[in-house]
């Protein structure tokens, strides 16, 4: 692969105690591309997801060793802040979460935070064009003050990506976002992922090979901790070099 | 037997066995609500009677002779008249043919003694009043409200009743001539304790329990919301924290009057803090609340998903703008249902008080934190363990008072778990 690359991981474990959750991590993401991680419930997918944006750190009996090379930077090191970190690199999760309170309030409240805008002409600029990126303005610019909530769960989705892309992160993180979604929601997001990759390097973490197969570029198919195969989508769905990913691929384990 | 047959026939005794567990739910449940109810309809009904009180119409004579006693007519003279005098002599008019000393004497007991200085404050306000005779109604005797308002004790023998047959019979003079009146009893709500059933009052208990319920709920409410948010959100979790966390469990059990001896050796005889009054009782409930207040943080700070400090933090935010943004807002509600419920606990809490001296007979409504001062429930105690038979009523009286204000509480915490409550 010739693209630059964005994230590397070198040698990453992570172990939950005693468990050991990830053994010997070595992957490269490119840059402004999307990278989907595949692989049985429990293969470590949603773990390595959440190294690296240092999510992980939250859970007390957590530990990880090796290396995560974000822009030539290792994310583990100890000048790296992680608050910081997390605001380069946005995280899309499993279920919907957006805050209880409105809809315009969650867009704007990472841009809040970490003071990017200076006049609440420019935030509520802002919090248009993020809700514009994830589709979804057309559909809540009358409700600005209803609260996330009260939208549908696909929606909602559309609004944690909103709520993402507010303070402009250079990576996006997606634990299965669409795994809570009914279809016609999936396809509305895979179709913005697709567009969201254009600017930002996306990795997704997906149940559904049919979904990893349908938006990203490349694939890493995981199993029981470690990385089995990574290359190129089309390559790893037709002709995967190991066993062990045709037999997942093909349904025979997973 | 198939296999059918044999379901059926377990499934007739599972059945059963549902109907019988939900007979005991029901039986256990009328059984407390009857208890209840017995409980409180023999308070209201007690207590209801303590809301009047009895007055007497007499005509009163302010006679020059006896408030003026120097001819120069000065208000001092006013002051020391002899107003027990005067009321006598009203009761001797309307019964002249008492002469006998004894008999006098047990006649001016019909009236409230308070009604000395009462008059005594009328002719100060309006001195031609001295010289005519004018109709006023008249506080009755705590002895004599009693009687009046449980007509039933007319009928228990002589040496038994709280008045002879005697007064028994100048009473029913008094009511034949119309002259007996029940009225609100304004006496209760706005005086402090009395030796005199008919001149107490809950009032200056209620202000005692007010300031010393505003001491416990500025120190526990602040020092327990700190000490919840830190353990459960801030706090590393090792050997050190968890011990703490069994420590405040366990101090929530703490029978109360453990507290009450610690304010005893801390507060008043280590540190000097006034003795009976309400910012040491407040201190010592305080200390008793805080478990209460930090175990209901921590529940609500729980009950918070993790998706939303995930959402949070995975936007950025710190750990302390996680917590203040989103975490407490959303427990909020949890946190004060929880802070009322443990102030309502606080409010009918007397055992810690007795031991800082609380339990102190006060005539005076206290005015500031430092005076000393009495709370409802000690009030409640202290009515019920005195002998004159008026307390009986305004002891049960006071309880309606203080289950009044624990029901306001609790009202008021169900509102707010009701209204506020977030689902997700």
């Amino acid at each position: 692969m010739t693209e630059k690359i964005k994230i590397k991981s070198k040698n990453v474990n992570v172990y939950y105690g005693q468990k050991k959750a990830l053994d010997k991590i070595n992957l490269e993401i490119p840059t402004n591309k999307v990278t989907a991680l595949i692989g049985p419930s429990g293969c470590g997918k949603s773990t390595f997801l959440r190294c690296i944006n240092r999510m992980n750190d939250t859970i007390d009996i957590c530990r990880i060793e090796g290396k995560i090379i974000v822009d030539e930077e290792d994310i583990y090191s100890t000048e790296v802040d992680p608050v910081l970190l997390r605001a380069k690199i946005g995280m899309v999760f499993q279920k919907p979460n957006p805050f209880p309170k409105s809809i315009f309030d969650n867009v704007a409240y990472g841009p809040k935070i970490h003071g990017i805008v200076n006049s609440d002409d420019e935030l509520e600029e802002l919090v248009i064009y993020s809700l514009k990126k994830a589709g979804l303005f057309g559909e809540v610019k009358d409700r600005l003050n209803d609260t996330g909530t009260s939208l549908s769960g696909g929606q909602q989705q559309r609004l944690c990506i909103a709520r993402a892309i507010a303070i402009s992160p250079q990576i996006i993180l997606m634990d299965e976002p669409c795994s809570a979604l009914d279809p016609i929601a999936t396809a509305i997001i895979e179709e913005l992922i697709d567009e969201l990759a254009k600017n930002f390097t996306i990795v997704i973490v997906t149940h559904s090979m049919q979904q990893a197969a349908r938006v990203s570029q490349q694939t890493a198919f995981f199993h029981m901790g470690s990385l089995i195969e990574v290359g190129h989508t089309d390559q790893i769905f037709s002709t995967p070099s190991q066993k062990k990913t045709q037999d997942y691929i093909t349904g025979k384990i997973g | 037997m198939n296999n059918l047959k044999k379901i059926e026939y377990s499934l007739k005794k599972r059945k059963r066995q549902e109907s019988r567990f939900k007979i005991y739910g029901l039986l256990g449940i009328a059984t407390a609500v009857t208890f209840l109810c017995i409980i409180l309809s023999s308070i209201v009904m007690e207590g209801k009677k303590a809301f009047l009180s009895t007055y007497i119409k007499l005509e009163v004579y302010f006679d020059p002779d006896i408030i003026y006693t120097n001819n120069d007519q000065k208000e001092e003279d006013i002051k020391f008249a002899n107003f027990q005098k005067i009321i006598k002599n009203s009761l001797n008019s309307f019964f002249p043919e008492i002469s006998d000393k004894d008999e006098l004497r047990k006649l001016s007991n019909f009236i409230s003694s308070s009604e000395e200085e009462n008059l005594m404050k009328l002719v100060l306000k309006n001195k031609q009043l001295v010289g005519q005779k004018i109709t006023l109604w008249l506080l009755a005797s705590s002895k004599i409200d009693v009687i009046n308002k449980n007509p039933d004790m007319e009928l228990i023998a002589e040496e038994d009743r709280l008045i002879s047959d005697l007064e028994l019979n100048w009473l029913n003079e008094i009511r034949s001539a119309n002259n007996i009146k029940s009225n609100f009893n304004k006496n209760f709500f706005v005086k402090a304790d009395s030796t005199e059933p008919e001149q107490a009052g809950i009032w200056g208990s209620l202000v005692g329990s007010f300031f010393t319920l505003f001491i416990t709920l500025i120190l526990s409410f602040p020092i327990a919301v700190a000490a919840g948010v830190f353990l459960e959100e801030l706090a590393p979790k090792n050997k050190f924290t968890d011990f703490i966390e069994v420590n405040i469990n366990n101090l929530a059990a703490v029978p109360s009057i453990i507290f009450g001896l610690l304010g005893l050796a801390i507060f008043l005889n280590v540190m000097h803090l006034p003795r009976s009054a309400p910012i040491v009782g407040g201190m010592v409930l305080a200390l008793m609340t805080l478990p209460t207040i930090i175990i209901a943080t921590r529940a609500s700070l729980k009950a918070v998903p993790p998706s939303i400090r995930e959402a949070a933090i995975g936007l950025g935010a710190t750990k302390f703008q996680t917590v203040t943004h989103h975490v407490l807002p959303l427990s909020l509600p949890g946190i004060l249902t929880g802070t009322i419920i443990g102030m309502s606990q606080a409010l009918g809490e007397s055992a810690p008080l007795l031991m800082i001296g609380m339990v102190a007979f006060i005539v005076d409504v206290p005015g500031s934190f430092l005076d000393s001062s009495t709370v409802l429930p000690v009030q409640i105690y202290l009515w019920k363990s005195t002998a004159a038979r008026g307390f009986v009523e305004l002891t049960a009286a006071g309880v309606m008072v203080l289950l009044s204000f624990l029901i306001l509480m609790n009202g008021i915490a169900v509102f707010i778990r009701q209204k506020f409550e977030k689902k997700w």
